[in-house]
């Protein structure tokens, strides 16, 4: 098949296109029919909105007061502000911490790990496993968020009849550890599944090669098994970074404090537009945050076109 | 060229979509303002839509159950009388203040929510600025239909201004409240203070704390603080303890800012959660006013500083969200005092603050001439007796008052020696952004800031709420 941007033969660059025609044998316009749907309902559900946040993040449109009638265009203002905002600041270190922990180290290393030893554990063990681990994704976020705190509360809580700590308010003291351990325990599963399928791919020649020349475990899993499934840890790592970003429920259980103390960037985004009335502001920081996922969306993309 | 026309497509649908939003932003204010009236005024069967922060089991039952069993139905019939045949809902709702305002100013932004509402005084101006909320006079057409009622003379003026803005009445007030120091008779009498307790300075409070702190698993003084308690930091919390300074939040059209006034009352939370006189977790859990409520009626708690509403709604033996059984015998109450005698706002010994809410008319109604009836109708001496269900509370009106108030002793205190030396809100649509400030600034020195760091903190703030250093007051 002809490319649009494939060289003449000459060597030279190509001087147009390829004929229309060539689009998958299809004209444009029978082309463009069959993609129309498709783009009308990610113009209205995604670009119009997208446009919209920006032109927001330009003024000082608030829920209540004077500018909620009439806003006026700020520029950069808002974007100003939150580079000098502590609370932003805050907010994204913690959006930081929470993708760290709970995602890039949590669900992925409890995920594999769990996918790695059920591969030798009987079936019947295994489907109970599974079934076990994956009642935190099917459960309803909000519901999982309220167990977890009732397991955290002070007075009654599970965790502290668990160590005999009677008292502690776990997410007063650490609530930034208990958001890491909850999004841990509920976002395992997903990497559990996918880790499955992929160990799947391992060739079991090669894992008992490993094991015929006296290869430890450590070596068997950086020899044989990551390389298999290295397209997989990236792509695993790809989204639950990103749903662990942009995830809401820290609001569920901390609403963001004590004292901003658990406020991650979606939690601080709600509160500045909804507690605090500043829809340009929010606006401008939701900008932020999508660019800080496009950013991180290349460099897994970069990552996984290099492998290929 | 032909990147040339790739961006121009771009550019066009760019200043399209702009154009599009700007319109839809500029859009806001359009629909409301040239509405007719008399609409459906002579319409023989009306629906009416009633909102209100409360709900029947839950959050505010007692209100919540007048209006649904008592208030409409009565309208109801009143207005079959008339042959017009009214159907009126009641929205209520169970959440946290700043919720329902949120969702209240969502469905408002979009010309849609209840018919008539209640709101938070201090909602009223910011309400009014984004024309949520109109004056009574031009939602119901005649200002003469507005200002003749004669409900009027019967509410104070200082408490119509609980539906005001900027002297135009956008509602009826639904009563006030006042703010005093509760103290538990019991554990008073346990660590050997008096039945009658009177502080006369903030050291008094102090001190009788500290004998309180003797006692096994009581928590001397309650002090709302921190920002998961919301406006009840505040309101139960740094405002009494300010105008007890001889400061208020807004003087002379200034925001308060980083002054020695704000110093001392942050030094007074400093002196309470840093040496065990108060609970700092109960400051930062999200449900701590409602734990602190529990754990007075369970006499965990020896000092606690809340308005008449804690007296009849939260430890009231029957109804309560905390009931007391002892209530009567238990609890005691005692004026706030100033830092020290004379050092209140207005050279007072004893200080307070007072809030309240008003009922309103949401100017895009179907049936405006109806809410208003609706609204005359609900803050009649008839309905708003009927309201009390035989308790005592105190009202708008003052006929009302002089009637029902002299069965209740709390409520007689309040009413005759709180009210007289109490302060307002400022009714400004910076005032909420000013008070996420102060709660904050409590938040920091109840996590273990210093209080000149929370004070420095707190300023950035307010200039940033007030829009700019010249309209906050620092010396």
């Amino acid at each position: 098949m002809t490319s649009a941007s494939a060289p003449a033969r000459d060597g030279s660059p190509a001087r147009g296109r390829a004929p229309a025609r060539d689009v998958a044998g299809l004209g444009v316009g029978r082309a463009l029919g069959f993609v129309a749907p498709a783009l009308l309902l990610i113009s209205a559900f995604l670009i119009f909105p997208a446009l919209w946040t920006i032109y927001i993040g330009i003024t000082n449109y608030r829920l209540t007061g004077v500018e909620a009638v009439s806003p006026s265009v700020v520029g950069l203002s808002n974007y100003t502000a939150a580079l000098n905002d502590a609370l932003f600041h805050n907010a994204l270190w913690l959006t930081l911490l929470f993708v760290l922990g709970s995602a890039i180290i949590g669900q992925n290393i409890l995920g594999f790990t769990l996918a790695w030893v059920m591969r030798r554990t009987r079936p019947a063990v295994r489907r109970t496993v599974e079934a076990v681990v994956l009642l935190a994704w099917i459960l309803p976020g909000t519901v999982v968020a309220y167990l977890w705190v009732a397991f955290y509360d002070r007075d009654g809580g599970t965790l502290n009849a668990l160590l005999g700590t009677p008292g502690t308010a776990w997410l007063i003291d650490y609530p930034m550890a208990c958001l890491v351990v909850f999004n841990t325990w509920r976002g395992t599963a997903f990497s559990m599944m996918l880790y499955s399928s992929a160990l799947q791919a391992v060739p079991p020649s090669q894992l008992e090669s490993a094991r015929m020349v006296g290869a430890s475990g450590w070596q068997t899993l950086r020899d044989i098994v990551f390389p298999h499934i290295r397209g997989h840890v990236l792509t695993n790592t790809l989204l639950i970074s990103l749903w662990t970003a942009n995830d809401f429920s820290p609001f569920l259980l901390t609403k963001g404090g004590p004292n901003h103390e658990s406020e991650t960037v979606p939690v601080y985004i709600y509160n500045v537009a909804l507690q605090g009335g500043e829809l340009g502001y929010s606006s401008a920081i939701s900008f932020l945050l999508l660019i800080a996922n496009l950013l991180v969306s290349l460099v897994y993309l970069r990552l996984l076109r290099r492998r290929s | 060229m032909r990147s040339l026309s790739r961006l121009t497509t771009v550019g066009v649908l760019g200043a399209a979509a702009l154009a599009l939003l700007t319109g839809c932003l500029g859009s806001s204010d359009s629909g409301s303002g040239d509405q007719d009236a008399n609409r459906n005024a002579d319409a023989k069967k009306v629906e009416l839509i009633f909102g209100s922060n409360s709900v029947k089991g839950g959050k505010s039952s007692a209100g919540a159950t007048f209006i649904s069993d008592v208030l409409i139905p009565k309208f109801v019939a009143e207005q079959k009388g008339k042959g017009v045949d009214v159907t009126v809902k009641f929205q209520g709702d169970g959440s946290d203040d700043e919720v329902y305002k949120q969702k209240l100013s969502l469905d408002l932004s979009n010309k849609s929510g209840p018919d008539l509402f209640q709101i938070d005084g201090i909602w009223v101006g910011e309400f009014a600025q984004a024309n949520y909320i109109k004056p009574l006079t031009e939602t119901v057409g005649e200002a003469a239909k507005v200002d003749d009622w004669d409900g009027w003379q019967q509410i104070p003026e200082s408490v119509q201004a609980l539906g005001s803005y900027n002297g135009k009445r956008y509602g009826v007030p639904g009563g006030t409240d006042g703010r005093v120091l509760y103290f538990n008779k019991k554990l008073f009498q346990q660590a050997g203070l008096p039945a009658d307790w009177q502080p006369k300075s903030w050291d008094d409070i102090i001190s009788a704390g500290q004998a309180l702190k003797k006692l096994s698993g009581v928590t001397p003084i309650q002090i709302n603080g921190g920002t998961a308690m919301g406006e009840a930091t505040t309101m139960q919390g740094v405002l009494p303890l300010l105008v007890g300074t001889g400061a208020t939040v807004n003087a002379d059209g200034k925001w308060l800012g980083d002054t020695p006034q704000l110093r001392q009352v942050l030094d007074f939370y400093h002196q309470v959660y840093t040496t065990g006189l108060g609970d700092p977790v109960l400051q930062r859990e999200a449900k701590g006013r409602d734990k602190s409520f529990a754990e007075f009626a369970a006499n965990k708690i020896g000092i606690l500083l809340e308005s008449d509403y804690f007296w009849r709604s939260v430890v009231e033996p029957k109804e309560g969200v905390a009931k007391m059984a002892d209530r009567d015998s238990a609890v005691g109450w005692a004026l706030i005092p100033a830092r020290q005698p004379g050092a209140g706002v207005n050279g007072q010994d004893f200080v307070s603050m007072s809030g309240g809410g008003a009922t309103v008319i949401n100017p895009n109604t179907k049936f405006p001439q109806q809410a208003w009836e609706f609204l005359q109708f609900m803050n009649s001496a008839e309905m708003v007796k009927e309201s009390l269900a035989g308790a005592a509370k105190i009202t708008q009106r003052s006929d009302v008052n002089s009637e029902v108030l002299k069965s209740d002793p709390m409520l007689s205190f309040v009413a005759e020696k709180v009210l007289p030396i109490t302060q307002y809100r400022p009714g400004r649509a910076e005032y909420p952004k000013v008070s996420a400030a102060l709660q904050q600034a409590t938040a920091d020195v109840v996590g273990g800031k210093s209080t000149e760091a929370a004070a420095t903190a707190y300023e950035k703030a307010v200039e940033t709420a007030a829009g700019g250093k010249d309209k906050v007051t620092t010396n």
